[in-house]
This record gives structure tokens, sequence and C-alpha cells, in this order.
């Protein structure tokens, strides 16, 4: 088995993140920028899970565990505010919610 | 007796700070009596000083209270210091004296007749700082001392004439006499500057000890000098060239009339030239020009007199004519004649004034004579006084004017600075004098009234109390002997001209011919035709001449086409120049950044995550490179 070199694994991963990223600038609705959340967080993970396969320790599982978890807990907060945001807004356009710009 | 010379001006200063700082938590009782007694206070101590100087054979006091700053001199680097001292003599106990005992009678009459003025206290404590202003002019012992005084009166003066500042021609008015003494202001203290500069001195007396012996400066200096000196006289006592807020003063309140502008501040450019009379004396072609100035502005304020309709309109040229013959007085070197003339007319211009104020109340602030007419009846005891008033300011003989006025003019011929001419113009001046003086009679007081008006009552004891008294120092103030040699050095007279016999008797006869021919002249006026008298005033709209008299000879109309216009239109050009761009440039920058920060909090998550990243990306490749 050929060892994937660590630069491979970071390019990916920065690739994963920026298109998570443009999801969360580019989209209006809410629900998608939630997805392209997790897909930022899913590309810390492979760098972490990357890292932790090159040098041989446990500590990028670790850390990868702890993203899941973060996210699970994330994603269930996320979800209710989005509930709350459609009943009350009868929208999940993000850009609804504009009230801190003051009057 | 340096004690109460020292505290003398302070009095009302003290009542000037109580009523600023309480203001309308005094009651009308309690701040009419702090603001009359302390000037009561000092009448008392000016009255005081003055005994004393008659009677008790002393010439002069000086009292040095404290060094307010030092001035050093160009050439020599030494020190001189300016004192805030007082030097009273015969001179300034006299004007002391008129200061504060009319100042005292008129603030009477003004507690009583503001009373109802929702300011009465604001009014109070400017008519108390005013005084305070006054007397320091008077007594100053330098000219420093006297300038701030200056300044005082003419501050005290802009804030009274616009006192009833909600009415725009008010403000304008107080605006245009603080200008217009402002133009004299600066002349004088260019006048001091040089004085200082060339002399390393600016005390009265020094100054004075040294014109007395060797002159030390060249003709054209000392005539730089005085002329300077004269224009900041010429702006505060309202003479020819700086003559035109005058009228428009009497916008003010009727006390301010007769306290500033006829009793005692206008008077403050005669002192200037008396106290300076030394230095003056040593440029004859100055005093000269002093007795034009004075010949023309009495002419010109009394031909404008003969055509006005307005009561305080006519005093306040009278004024200007009477302030004229006191200029005259000085120009032909007699001085103690010019003081004489202060005093006398300082009691029955204060005595009209009031008078005046009395009826414009009485008819509910009616000032147009030709819609009075039957006071003579409606109103006895106030026309009795506006009798007295006049026959002093028409010199009638046995009145305190006459005495004045004949000293005056009976200098005027033999003076080695003045001359016959204006002798003649002296007397134009005194029938002048005499025909507006009846046609404001005649029409104000004979006849039958034109307007129906309910006379308001006022029988006031503090009103008719100072009128009163007033009446008393107009009728009598002709035999106060104020005796001024140990002031003035007579000039030194070489006799030019014998006197014609006929001289006294013409001065004397010129009133009396004045009130003959406008017994016969104005006889429409004196018996109350109706249809006369309006026609006559609409004459004055009209007739292009009588307007011309009427808007004071178009010197208004002159200085708005000389110098107004020119401001005005270089100001507008001048709107966009390159200072007010660059400043706007400023302001211009601030908007924009205010634009960008605006836009930046516009409430979009999107963008505040969008600028998030681009700031991380920003730190992080600085942090980098």
């Amino acid at each position: 088995m050929t060892a994937i070199p660590l630069e491979h694994i970071l390019i990916l991963a920065s690739v994963l993140f920026l298109i998570g990223f443009v999801g969360v600038i580019v989209r209006k609705n809410a629900l998608f920028i939630l997805m392209s959340l997790e897909v930022m967080l899913n590309a810390t993970g492979v760098a972490f899970i990357g890292a932790g396969s090159v040098w041989q320790q446990a500590d990028g599982q670790v850390m990868f565990m702890l993203i899941l978890t973060l996210a699970a807990a994330e994603v269930a907060v996320g979800l209710a505010l989005l509930i709350r945001m459609k009943h009350q807004y009868r929208s999940l356009d993000i850009d609804v919610l504009s009230d801190l710009k003051g009057q | 007796m340096m004690m109460i010379l020292a505290w003398l001006p302070f009095y009302p200063l003290i009542s000037f700070a109580l009523l600023i700082v309480f203001q309308r938590q005094l009651s009308w009782q309690l701040a009419s009596v702090i603001s009359v007694t302390t000037v009561f206070l000092s009448a008392i101590s000016s009255g005081y000083l003055m005994w004393q100087l008659t009677f008790n054979d002393v010439s002069s006091l000086s009292v040095n209270l404290w060094q307010w700053f030092t001035l050093t001199s160009f050439d020599t680097g030494a020190t001189h210091p300016v004192n805030i001292a007082f030097y009273l003599d015969r001179l300034s106990a006299v004007m002391v004296c008129v200061v504060s005992g009319v100042g005292f009678l008129i603030h009477c009459f003004a507690a009583a007749y503001m009373k109802e003025d929702p300011h009465f206290h604001r009014f109070m404590a400017y008519m108390n700082l005013f005084l305070v202003a006054m007397l320091l002019l008077v007594l100053a012992d330098n000219l420093v001392l006297l300038y701030l005084g200056w300044e005082g009166v003419g501050l005290c003066s802009f804030l009274l004439i616009g006192f009833w500042y909600e009415v725009p021609e008010n403000a304008a008015a107080a605006r245009k006499a603080f200008i217009m003494t402002r133009i004299g202001d600066t002349a004088l203290v260019i006048g001091l500057l040089l004085l200082f500069t060339s002399l390393n001195s600016l005390e009265i007396n020094t100054l004075n000890t040294l014109a007395q012996g060797e002159w030390p400066l060249t003709e054209q200096r000392t005539f730089w000098i005085t002329l300077l000196l004269l224009g900041g006289a010429v702006g505060k006592s309202a003479q020819l060239p700086l003559q035109t807020w005058l009228p428009d003063a009497m916008a003010g309140p009727t006390p301010v009339s007769a306290l500033i502008h006829a009793a005692t501040m206008v008077t403050a450019g005669v002192y200037l030239i008396a106290r300076m009379h030394n230095v003056f004396i040593q440029s004859p072609e100055v005093m000269t020009l002093i007795a034009w100035i004075g010949a023309l502005t009495l002419l010109l304020a009394g031909i404008t007199a003969l055509v006005q309709s307005d009561i305080k309109r006519i005093l306040a040229y009278s004024t200007m004519s009477q302030i004229g013959y006191m200029m005259l007085a000085l120009g032909a070197g007699a001085w103690s004649a010019g003081v004489f003339h202060l005093m006398t007319h300082a009691f029955f211009k204060a005595l009209l004034f009031l008078t005046a104020g009395a009826v414009i109340y009485a008819l509910h602030h009616q000032q147009n004579i030709f819609k009075m007419g039957g006071l003579l009846k409606r109103l006895p005891v106030e026309s009795a006084f506006f009798i007295v008033g006049l026959a002093c300011l028409v010199a009638l003989p046995g009145t305190s004017g006459f005495f004045s006025k004949e000293a005056i003019i009976g200098h005027l011929w033999q003076s080695p600075t003045a001359g016959p001419i204006f002798w003649w113009l002296a007397i134009i001046g005194a029938l002048i004098t005499s025909i507006y003086s009846c046609r404001l009679f005649f029409l104000a007081f004979m006849g039958s009234a034109r307007e129906n008006i309910s006379i308001v009552k006022n029988d006031g004891v503090l009103i008719k109390g100072s009128l009163s008294l007033l009446v008393i120092l107009s009728l009598l103030g002709g035999w106060l002997n104020i005796d001024l040699t140990s002031v003035f050095q007579p000039l030194t007279t070489q006799m030019m001209k014998q006197e014609p016999s006929w001289l006294h008797s013409v001065a004397v006869a010129t009133p009396f011919i004045g009130i003959a021919f406008s017994w016969w002249f104005f006889r429409e006026y004196r018996l109350g035709h109706t249809t006369k008298i309006a026609q006559s005033y609409q004459r004055i709209e009209i007739n292009r001449f009588k307007r011309w008299c009427y808007s004071g000879l178009g010197f208004d109309t002159l200085y708005t086409q000389l110098v107004v216009v020119p401001f005005t239109f270089i100001a507008k050009v001048n709107r966009k120049d390159l200072i007010d761009q660059l400043v706007m440039l400023c302001a211009w920058y601030a908007k924009l950044l205010r634009d960008v920060a605006a836009s930046l909090q516009n409430g979009l998550l999107r963008w505040y995550a969008a600028a998030f990243a681009c700031g991380l990306i920003l730190w992080l490749g600085a942090w980098l490179v």
C-alpha cells in the first residue's frame, strides 16, 4: 500500500473547506448554509485524520471524534433554529434576518 | 476717602452679579431694590467726593487698586505697569456725579417702567453693568482702563438696544450700533498704541504733564495720534461720519435711550477729548477739524429732526445735535463750556426721554407724533415736564440749557481754532433746534386728539418722583457752579478779532425768533387741523426732498452703496474660495468614511461572514509575510 503524501491530503482538505465556505457565502437558504457548514467541518476532519495517519498518532482520530460530536450537536441546534425561523418568518432566506443593521 | 473712591464703581457690579445669578428667583421688589440701591450708593459716594473736592481744597484724588499687566516698550525694552487705578479730579468728579446721579434717577424710572417685562432682571442687570463700565471709563487713571470701560459701555449698548431681540429690526439696530462704534474703537486703539510707542506711557497724568512742558513729538505724529483719538470719540458720540447708528438705537427700551443714548454713553467721546485736551492743543488742525465735525453734525441732525415723525427719533437727532455743540466747544478750546453743556444736556435730555417714555406708555406704545395730539389736556403733568425739557433744549433764558449753550456760543467768535463762521453755524443750529422743538410740541401736545386711544394711567411714585427730580435739575442745573479752572488751562489766545457788540443779544434772541417763526409756520399743527396734518404726514412720503431729509440726509443709503453692497458682492464672489474648498475637503472625506462605515453595517449575515474571512486572510497573509 503506497502512502499518500501529506500535501495531497491537505490540498483535499483545503478544497473541501473552500467549497463549504463558498457555499456558506453564496447560498441564501439557511438549510443549505447549514449543510455547507457540515462540509467545512468535515474538511477539518479530513485534515486531522490525514495528519494522524502520517505521524502514526491516535490524536488525529480523537480530534475527529470530537468534531463529529460537535457537528451532531450543532446540526441539532441549527435545525431547531431553522424550524423556529420558518415558523416565525415563513421563509428560510437568511437575508430576512437583518435586524442587526439597526434602524 | 480712598476707600470710597475705590468702591465707587463696584457697587452696581455686585447687583449685576446677583441679578444675573438669581434671575427670576428674586421678586420684582427685591430685584429693583438691589439694582437701585447699589446705584444710589455710587451716587452718594460720588456726591460726597464732589463735596470734598469743592469745599475741602483737595485738588485731586487717586487710588491704585492692583497691577493689571505690564507693557514692554519696543525700543528700550523697559516695562511699564498698567494699573487698575482711579483718578478723580474736578472733571472726572463732574462726570461721575452726572453718570451716577442721572443713572440713579433713570434706574428708578426703569424699575417702574419695565415692571411688566418678563426679562426685567436681565434688563436691570445690563443697566447696572453699563454703569460699572461707564464709571470705570470716567475714573480711569490710564487710557487702557479707559478703553476697558469704553468697550464695556459699547457691549452694554449692544445688549440693551437688542433687548427685545425677538423683533429682527431691533437685533439689526443693535448690530449696526455695535459695528459703527467699532470702527471708531479701532481708530482709538490704534491711536493708543501709537501714543504708547511714541511716549512710552498711557497714564493720563503723565501725558498731560508731558504736554504742558516740552512736547517731544513731531507735528505729524501728533496730528495722527489726535486724529485717531478723535476717530474713537466720533464713533462713540455719533458725530458726522459715524453718526448713523444713534437714531436706530432708539429700538431699545426708552430708559436705555435715556441713559445710554442721551445722558451718558454718547458723551464718552466728549469726555475723552476733554480728558486729553492737553494733547489735542498740540495739534490746532485737529482742533479745527473737531469744530467742523461738531458744527456740521449739529446742522445735519437739526435738519433731519425737522421732518421726523417718531418722537424718540426726534429726540435722538436732537441728542446728536447737542453733542455737536459740545464737540464745537471742544474744538474751539472752550473746554469747561463743553463739559458744562454735557452736564446740563444729561439732565434735560434724560428728562425729555423719560417723559417721552411715559407718554408712549400712556398711549399704548404709539410713537408717531402725527397720531398723538391734544396731550396737553389729557396728560397735563407729563406735558408740563416735557415743556420744561424743551425749554432747556431750546435754551430759553433761565433754564440750564441757556447757560451752557450761551457759554459755548460766546466762546466761538474769538477762538483761534474756530471763528465767526462757526458762530453763525451755531446760531443757525439754535434756530433749527427751536423750530423742531416747537413742531414736536405742537404736533404731539396741542390741538385735539387724532386717534381715540384710551390713556393708560401710571401714577407710580417712582416714575413721577424721578421725573420731578430731573425737572428740578434741568431748571436749576445752570446755577450749579462747576469750577474746572484747575483742570483746564485757558487757550493761549492772541485776540484776533474784536467781538461785535450785538453778538450776545442775537444769541439770546435766536430761540425766540425760532419760536415766533414756528408759531406762524406751524399754525395748522398748533390749531390741530386734522386734514392738513394728515396731508403733511403724507408729504413726507411723497416729497423727494423731505424723504431725503427724513432718511438722515441719505447717509444710510450712501454707506449701503459704498460699503455694504461691494462687501456683500465680494463675499458672494468669494463664496467658493480655495480655503473653503480645503475645509470642505475634510468634510467630504469624513462623509465618505461615514458612508463606507454605514454600508458595512447592513445586517446581512453572509456579508459579515465574508468580511470575517477577508480579514482573516489579510491577517494571516500579513503574519506569514
